[in-house]
């Protein structure tokens, strides 16, 4: 066979990506087979990842987390450029944008719960915007936002729950503030 | 509190219970605001196909609106409305008793009278409701 030309030679960054991305990805498979009530109220699993991400790599590896996980993820799930796919993806932008504030919250009072349900509120409130400009042009869509908000925060608040506790048995959360080691 | 439940509150800190009560907040503002369901805000009385009176809902009164036949008596209290008396043959507008639908509309057609109820979310009217 003939050797490549072209060498990629994966950094030890990009591996690191491709790990959590893959975690991430495993995490929206799992969750797509778990019935629901309604449609666009899930639990959002993935998110976790991108927390841990966050707290112990920082903002622009988080975005390639995500990122790669909406992408990935549609494709294993068959949704890719289904509206499905477009209502993740600004969900994901607009949380990743919302993340990209709330981590400069004072550490000592906010955590990676915090962070979560200020996300997953991102998340719902890009998602129904483009519903509405797009998928049902129509103020109909709105009648669901109490549902979606309570989704957030139930959802916001157990992801990040989970997201802290990882962080916590991983030892990772770098930024954590001095008085939380007792 | 068993140890596992306080080993995860332990990882909140203060200003998440904060976070979470305002989600709770607008959670709950979002749904007071949304699911007002259709309340109305106000009533139209036309009599003649033209405007007679539009009044809000805020106080109870009577309104003598009149027509070809006679007299039609709307009766107002907060929150809803109805025909009280008419003077049509078959009192369809009567027998509709009281209006507490945004967009709900009672029609005395004999005396050209009609009563409909405002509001927001007004999507349908008593025809096709």
């Amino acid at each position: 066979m003939t050797p490549s030309t072209i060498e990629l030679v994966p950094t030890a960054d990009d591996r690191r990506v491709a790990r959590h991305a893959a975690a991430a990805i495993a995490l929206t498979v799992a969750e797509a087979a778990i019935p629901l009530p309604l449609p666009g109220v899930k639990p959002g699993l993935a998110n976790i990842i991108t927390l841990v991400v966050l707290a112990r790599w920082g903002w622009r590896e988080a975005v390639w987390v995500a990122l790669l996980r909406v992408l990935a993820g549609s494709l294993l799930l068959g949704q890719f450029l289904a509206p499905g796919f477009f209502l993740s993806l600004s969900g994901s932008v607009a949380s990743l944008l919302a993340l990209g504030l709330a981590m400069h919250l004072p550490r000592r009072w906010f955590g990676p719960v915090s962070q979560s349900i200020v996300a997953a509120f991102a998340h719902i409130g890009a998602q129904l915007l483009v519903a509405r400009l797009w998928l049902v042009p129509h103020d109909g869509v709105f009648y669901l936002t109490p549902v979606f908000a309570a989704a957030a925060v139930v959802f916001g608040t157990a992801n990040g729950l989970i997201a802290a506790r990882l962080l916590k048995e991983l030892g990772g959360d770098k930024a954590a503030p001095a008085a939380q080691q007792p | 509190m068993s140890p596992a439940l306080a080993a995860w509150r332990g990882l909140l800190r203060p200003g998440d219970y904060g976070i979470a009560l305002l989600g709770l907040a607008l959670c709950v503002y979002s749904a007071l605001h949304l699911w007002r369901g259709g309340a109305p805000d106000g009533a139209v009385i036309r009599a003649g196909g033209k405007v007679f009176a539009q009044v809000d809902l805020s106080r109870a009164r009577t309104l003598d609106v009149p027509g070809p036949l006679g007299m039609t008596r709307i009766e107002i209290e907060p929150g809803r409305a109805r025909v009280a008396s008419d003077p049509g043959p078959r009192q369809y507008c009567v027998r509709q008793g009281w209006l507490s639908r945004a967009g709900a509309v009672a029609i005395c057609a004999p005396n050209e009278v009609s009563l409909a109820l405002t509001g927001r979310g007004a999507d349908y009217d008593s025809l096709n409701y």
